[in-house]
């Protein structure tokens, strides 16, 4: 195989192999954030401070493969 | 089908006094314009407001509101606030005004004899992006640092127990982390749309990219208070004691 061909397959497959955890550990913060919401409204603002903190730790390891993907495909 | 056309990094149009000035400079001069705009607008205070004078009312006493309601007190929101008000209209503007039509048609020749598009969306520079998550990161910092004083630097390095010692330095890693997860969650959001929408352009340059735009759109606005809101939740998190 080519290695430039290899290179794009290589970034593709980090790519959508490394989205698939956070995918589904995103789905879990928010679908229980939602939950959490409608059991207790007055605690909006809180509940929604710890989701998105939660949100961005989860995304990071999502934007971490990105990086690898680019670092495949550029270096 | 025309060829479509994807460039990573931001593209060089010249060089004034040596320094490079790529479209990428030019669309965040141009950000900045628009921001000295609205400035220039809402200007004349009047008592009796109109609609322009209201909406900006709702929007600078909706995020005071929102800071001071998370960091807890008053004198914190009032310190703080510039910063994330600005951060979030910066990127906001940055975000939306490439939607503009000329954004990506209008082609420029450069001396070197390339045709490159003259503006480009602000943040779909990784340069950009890198920036303002350096200015979060050190702010952030350094809201620690002025809060907690000495005792900031023992959440990174605490040596009562092994176990504390390892998370500290777990803490010390995901600090440094956030400064690649910042610049690349935005990059990578604003990049991934302006792709997506040149694909289908590519495909089917009428009415179809209609609804795509309106997601980005949609997407610009809440990246920027992605990125405004993880600032003052790390900042929350830094100024709070260590217990």
């Amino acid at each position: 195989m080519d290695i430039e061909v290899a290179k794009n397959i290589a970034m593709a497959v980090a790519v959508g192999f490394g989205m698939l955890g956070p995918g589904i550990g995103i789905g879990l913060i928010v679908s229980k954030a939602v939950e959490a919401i409608g059991r207790n409204p007055e605690a909006t603002g809180k509940i929604q401070a710890t989701m998105f903190i939660g949100v961005a730790f989860t995304e990071a390891l999502a934007i971490f493969a990105l990086v690898i993907a680019f670092i495949i495909k550029f270096i | 089908m025309h060829e479509i056309h994807i460039s990573l990094g931001s593209e060089k149009l010249g060089t004034f006094l040596g320094l490079p000035i790529t479209n990428t400079l030019l669309m965040t001069l141009l950000g900045t314009a628009t921001l000295f705009l609205i400035i220039f607008l809402s200007r004349n205070v009047s008592l009796l407001p109109n609609k322009f004078q209201v909406f900006m009312e709702l929007l600078i006493g909706g995020i005071f509101n929102f800071v001071k309601e998370t960091l807890e007190s008053v004198s914190l929101a009032k310190k703080y606030f510039p910063l994330i008000a600005t951060l979030f209209l910066s990127i906001v503007v940055a975000n939306l005004i490439h939607f503009l039509p000329g954004v990506h048609s209008i082609l420029f020749l450069t001396n070197e004899g390339k045709e490159v598009a003259l503006l480009r969306g602000a943040t779909s520079d990784l340069n950009v992006t890198l920036a303002l998550a350096l200015i979060s990161f050190v702010s952030i910092e350094l809201a620690g640092v002025y809060a907690l004083g000495f005792s900031y630097a023992k959440k990174f390095v605490n040596l009562d127990s092994f176990l504390g010692f390892v998370i500290g330095i777990i803490d010390l890693f995901s600090e440094a982390a956030r400064l690649i997860s910042f610049s690349f969650r935005l990059f990578g959001n604003i990049f991934a749309g302006e792709v997506v929408i040149a694909i289908i352009v590519a495909f089917i340059p009428v009415i179809a990219p209609v609804p795509m735009m309106g997601f980005e759109f949609f997407v610009g606005i809440i990246q920027a208070a992605i990125f405004a809101l993880l600032t003052l939740f790390f900042i929350k998190s830094a100024v709070t004691p260590h217990h």
